[in-house]
Formats: C-alpha cells, sequence, structure tokens
C-alpha cells in the first residue's frame, strides 16, 4: 500500500526542476532589452524628463533652502509650470515602459517561429514565461535605479546639502514601490502578448485598459458610487458611505494605489489616505511629519495590493500559456 | 532487430471531436531512417510533438529512448533534436550567438558549448558566416543551421518535420546528403515530410498516414507490395500472336496491360525479365525491348489514395 503510494506520487511529479534554463532566458532576454532600439527611445525619454523636471523644482527650490526638512523629496513632488512634478511624469512613463517591455514577448517568438525550437530544449515552459518576466522586471529596476541615481546625483549637485537618511530611505522604498507599480503592467502586457497573436493587438490592448484606469475608472467609481448608495435625505452616514464606496472602488486602479504610495512616502505629513472625520483628527498637532514606519505602516496595504496584483497576473498568464497549443 | 529508440502503443490524440491521431503504433529502430508520408493534416506533426512532450496525448504510451515524454520531458528533450516545420532564428543575433542561447538552455558548460559550436558550424559549412546576422542567411542556410543547433546537444535521435520544403533542389539535395551522413554518424532519424521522392531517396522504411492512422508500413518494395499488387513493372515491345496470353501464364505475374500494338506492361511480384523474354520467344515473337522500372513511392502515394477514394465513393 505504501509503496503503492510512493510510486503514484512519483508518477505524478515531474521530472527536475522547473526552473532549470532559467538564468539562460533572463540573460538573453534582458541582453535584448538592453540593446533594442525600442529602449533606447524610452530611456531617452525617461532621462530627459527625469532631469527637465527635476532641474525646475530646483529653480523652485533654491529660495527655500534651509527652511524644509525634506529638501531632496521635494526635489521629485515639486511642480513648476509648465512642467509636472518629477513623479507625476515617472507615473505616467513607467506603465509604458513596461507595456513596451512585454507586449510582444510570447506572441513575438511565435511569430518568429522560436517557440517550438526553444521549447524542444530541456525546459519547462515555466523558465521560459517566468524568464521573460524577470528580465522585464529586472530592466525596469535597473532603468529606474538609474534614474533615482540621477536625480540624487543632481540634488546633490545643485542643492549642496547632502540627503537625511530618512529622505533616502523614503525615496528608496518610492523606488520599490515604482517598480511594482511597473510590474503590474508588465505582467499585463505578458498575459496579452499570450492571448493575442499579434504583438500590435496586445500592444494596444495593453494601453486601453492603462488609459481605461487612468481616464475612465475615476468617474466610473464616482457613478457607481452615486448609484449604488445615492444620498436621499442628506444624512451624514449617507454622505459618508458614499464616499468610502467611491473610494474602495478607486482603490481597484493600480493608479490609485500608487497614487496613494507616492503621497504618503513623500510627503511624511500626510497622517492618512482616504477619508478622515474630524474627531479621528482630536489631539493630533498637524503638520508634523511621521516617522517613516509610521508612513509605512500607512502604504502597507497598498503597496501589498500592487505585488498582490503583479503576481496574480503573473499566475493568470502562467496558467494560459501552460494550455497554449505551441504548433503553429 | 535492432533496439527500439521510439515505441507508441494505441496513442491517440483528439481536438475536441477532432481526431488527430488515433490507435497509433509506431516502431523505430536504433539507426534507421524512417519517413512519416502523408498529405497535410493527416497527423504527422501531432505524433511529432507527442514524441516530444510538446503535447499531451489523449491516450496510448509512448517512448522515446526509453522515457516517457509526457513524464520525463527534459530527458527526451535533452537527447532529441528537433527540427520544426517552419524554422525561425533570431534574425538580429548572429547564428553563433543563436546557437549560444540553445547550449544555455541545455545546460552546457561555456568552454564545451563554444568547442561543439565550431564544430557543428564548420560541420555544417557556416563556419565562414558563423558572426553574421541569421537576417542574412537563405532558406537552406537556416535549414543547416538548425540541424547545427540540433547537433549541439549530440543526440540520439533527430526528428525533422518537412525538412525540404521550400528549398531549391540543390539545397535540398544537399540537404538529403546531411541526412545520409547523420545516419551514418549512428543516429536515428524520423522524418516527416510529403515530398515522396525525397523520402524515397533516403528512408529506410516508410509508415503512410491518413486520417490520423498509420495505413501502410514497411519498406517502399513493401509498400509497393501491397499496394500495386506487384513490386516491379516490366515494359516490353515485342511483335508477335497471342503474347499476353503467354505473359500472362507465367509464375509471379500478377497483371498484364497492353497500352498499344507491341507493348506490354508486366507487373510481377519479382524481376521477372528472363522468364518474360524466353516465354516471347518461345510463343514465337520477337523481342525488342525489356526494362524493368523499380516501384516509386510516388506511385504507391497515389495508387493509395486513388483506392480510399473510391472506396469512400463506393
Amino acid at each position: 500500500m505504501a509503496l503503492q503510494l510512493e510510486q503514484a506520487r512519483r508518477e505524478r511529479v515531474r521530472e527536475g526542476s522547473p526552473w532549470t534554463g532559467l538564468w539562460a532566458v533572463v540573460a538573453k532576454e534582458m541582453a535584448d532589452h538592453l540593446t533594442s532600439v525600442r529602449m533606447r527611445i524610452l530611456e531617452v525619454l525617461i532621462v530627459l524628463t527625469a532631469s527637465g523636471t527635476v532641474y525646475a523644482a530646483l529653480q523652485n527650490l533654491r529660495t527655500t533652502i534651509g527652511q524644509d526638512r525634506f529638501l531632496f523629496l521635494r526635489l521629485l513632488t515639486t511642480a513648476r509650470d509648465p512642467l509636472p512634478a518629477f513623479v507625476g511624469f515617472l507615473g505616467f512613463l513607467v506603465p509604458l515602459t513596461a507595456i513596451a517591455l512585454a507586449f510582444d514577448a510570447v506572441n513575438g517568438e511565435f511569430n518568429r517561429r522560436t517557440l517550438s525550437r526553444v521549447l524542444a530544449q530541456p525546459i519547462y515552459r515555466d523558465a521560459l514565461l517566468f524568464g521573460k518576466f524577470l528580465a522585464g522586471f529586472f530592466t525596469l529596476a535597473l532603468v529606474l535605479t538609474t534614474i533615482w541615481l540621477l536625480v540624487m546625483g543632481l540634488g546633490l549637485l545643485h542643492l549642496g546639502v547632502p540627503p537625511s537618511g530618512e529622505e533616502v530611505a523614503r525615496s528608496l522604498w518610492y523606488l520599490l514601490a515604482t517598480v511594482f507599480y511597473g510590474g503590474i503592467w508588465l505582467a499585463l502586457a505578458l498575459v496579452f502578448s499570450i492571448v493575442f497573436r499579434q504583438p500590435a493587438t496586445a500592444a494596444l490592448a495593453s494601453i486601453a485598459v492603462w488609459l481605461f484606469f487612468i481616464v475612465f475608472w475615476g468617474m466610473i467609481a464616482s457613478l457607481l458610487a452615486q448609484v449604488l448608495r445615492p444620498v436621499q435625505f442628506g444624512f451624514p452616514q449617507e454622505i459618508l458611505a458614499q464616499s468610502k464606496l467611491e473610494l474602495t472602488l478607486a482603490r481597484l486602479s493600480p493608479n490609485t494605489l500608487y497614487s496613494e504610495i507616492t503621497l504618503a512616502l513623500l510627503h511624511p505629513t500626510v497622517r492618512a489616505l482616504g477619508l478622515v472625520l474630524p474627531i479621528q483628527l482630536h489631539g493630533a498637532i498637524l503638520g508634523t511629519p511621521l516617522p517613516l514606519r509610521q508612513s509605512l505602516l500607512l502604504t502597507w496595504p497598498q503597496l501589498t495590493g500592487l505585488i498582490a496584483a503583479t503576481i496574480l497576473l503573473f499566475a493568470l498568464g502562467y496558467v494560459l500559456f501552460q494550455r497554449q497549443e505551441i504548433r503553429p | 532487430m535492432g533496439e527500439l529508440v521510439i515505441e507508441t502503443r494505441g496513442l491517440t490524440k483528439h481536438y475536441g471531436d477532432l481526431a488527430a491521431v488515433e490507435a497509433l503504433n509506431l516502431a523505430v529502430e536504433q539507426g534507421e531512417v524512417f519517413g512519416m508520408l502523408g498529405p497535410n493534416g493527416s497527423g504527422k506533426t501531432t505524433t511529432i510533438l507527442m514524441l516530444l512532450g510538446l503535447t499531451e496525448p489523449t491516450a496510448g504510451s509512448v517512448q522515446v529512448l526509453g522515457f516517457d515524454p509526457a513524464r520525463q520531458p527534459l530527458s527526451v528533450k535533452a537527447r532529441v533534436g528537433y527540427l520544426p516545420e517552419q524554422l525561425g532564428f533570431y534574425d538580429e543575433l548572429t547564428a553563433r550567438e543563436n546557437l549560444i542561447y540553445i547550449a544555455k538552455l541545455n545546460g552546457l558548460r561555456r568552454d564545451e558549448a563554444y568547442k561543439r559550436i565550431d564544430q557543428a558550424l564548420e560541420q555544417m559549412g557556416l563556419g565562414e558566416v558563423a558572426d553574421n546576422r541569421v537576417a542574412t542567411f537563405s532558406r537552406g542556410m537556416r535549414q543547416r543551421l538548425g540541424v547545427a543547433e540540433v547537433l549541439l546537444k549530440r543526440p540520439q535521435l533527430i526528428i525533422m518535420d518537412e525538412p525540404t520544403q521550400g528549398l531549391d533542389p540543390e539545397a535540398a539535395r544537399e540537404f538529403l546528403d546531411i541526412i545520409r551522413d547523420l545516419k551514418a554518424a549512428g543516429i536515428t532519424i524520423l522524418l516527416a515530410s510529403h515530398l515522396l521522392h525525397q523520402v524515397q531517396a533516403v528512408c529506410d522504411r516508410v509508415g503512410l498516414f491518413h486520417q490520423g492512422r498509420m495505413v501502410l508500413e514497411g519498406t517502399v518494395k513493401e509498400l509497393a507490395q501491397q499496394v500495386l499488387g506487384g513490386a516491379y513493372r516490366i515494359r516490353l515491345e515485342a511483335d508477335g500472336a497471342a503474347l499476353e496470353e503467354a505473359l500472362q501464364s507465367l509464375p509471379g505475374v500478377v497483371n498484364v496491360n497492353h497500352p498499344d500494338a507491341n507493348t506490354y506492361e508486366l507487373e510481377a511480384s519479382s524481376d521477372l525479365r528472363t522468364e518474360a523474354a524466353r516465354a516471347v520467344i518461345e510463343a514465337g515473337g520477337r523481342l525488342l525491348a525489356l526494362d524493368v522500372e523499380e516501384p516509386s513511392l510516388d506511385e504507391v502515394y497515389t495508387r493509395y489514395f486513388q483506392e480510399v477514394e473510391h472506396g469512400a465513393a463506393a
């Protein structure tokens, strides 16, 4: 009996590790990303906007040096007309970059007829898909870290004061959140690259989803909240319920999660995300910054939400890819 | 009887209601070149994908080099080379870079990989263009690069899907020579194709596929015996009376055609040239010409599918 069970278990187990060949895929894909014209264009775009916005912020900040505890964070969040702030630009460019990295990941291999040849090597499909995701993720992290260093360097040169430990820590957490925010769009584009045979369709579909969340979801959330929790008599409870629902719905969008994280991490004086009743502010000293730990605690649900969404999307792509027939 | 490299029993694959492969029993021996022959959509590619563990069979069992591709795909894929029908490479990379990627996926150590890559490229006559981008390669060169890639893993078995399709006659002939060289090196080869004279030129045995089933199997001669009735066709020109009856009565003659006054076509189970000549002379005729045609796979193929159609119509 025990012997039979053992044999049954062995038969169900796949031979070898699903990650055989993973790093070969990652290395090849990263090399492709870093040398592709597509990536070069995006890098130039990002570096230009980063230096442009930071330079504009510097012009503003020079007048207030010495009055602000979080000068380096201001560098990222200060906008000067007509340019938006650095974080605004990044929130716009990161999804684009992530989509550009993955929209032709799987269908590209199909169309080049390389998929069956690669899968005939002693690796599992897991390694190919995860390798492609990791390569995109690492590329994104590499680009964003470079920009982070660039901004810090510019700040050092022009402000003439070093950043405090807390500022460095906060901006690093912000960097991490940005990478995972990109991870969502990377995983989404990867899923579309499995579903659609045409890379152009996959790219358009990814951009459509992104536009939907950035432009329409806010409106839809507010409309839905008005329909589902109507304010009939003007009671405070009614208004509160409606606002709460609207906020919950809005948080289904990764953009909302990401902007809340940005807000809490880069503005240390923000003490709450979402609705605050006057009674909850009793005893609080307004305008004093929160310690990093508290700000992190505040954004923890949003941060885990971003990571969870990335993993869920990747898992969806994984299931779709495993079931796909590879014949042309 | 050599050792079996491929053995399938009752192998079946359904896509929904469509039976792509039905109860296939295939046995390929060590060192032979086996040709899978059949029209498009007869289940050749599906069979290949199941042999490699790239598609799960609906029913039946497969053994490739003693491994089950569905359970031990890595062991199978480490030992079996696959040349797909649509052979694609990363065009923006050089031939060498393409092979380096494949070598890495096979887990070869760097120095070993580089050695094997140089060797394989040289062997396929691509040494000169090793550092050119694959985008500049002709179809024949791509095909040879495909073989070079397959050779990296020192395979015991190579599976080729329509390897000569789209090649010009010269490149196709060169490719058939490559197949012969591989066979001489002791590698078993499974070949799927519908280009009959090429299959006939290199294959030891042939399996004829039709609607997911292997309907005929054997050497070309055996197939001709089964389908055409006689494996030999003897053409003779002779002058004389009542020759047809004389030829007909020879032992071993299956059929005699008499297309025009002096021409006779014999279908026979063995080479009956001497007997036929004697029969003509003994019947008082004058022998003008005598020739024997080897049966061609083309004829077998055409005749078989004609019969299938007639059978379906009846």
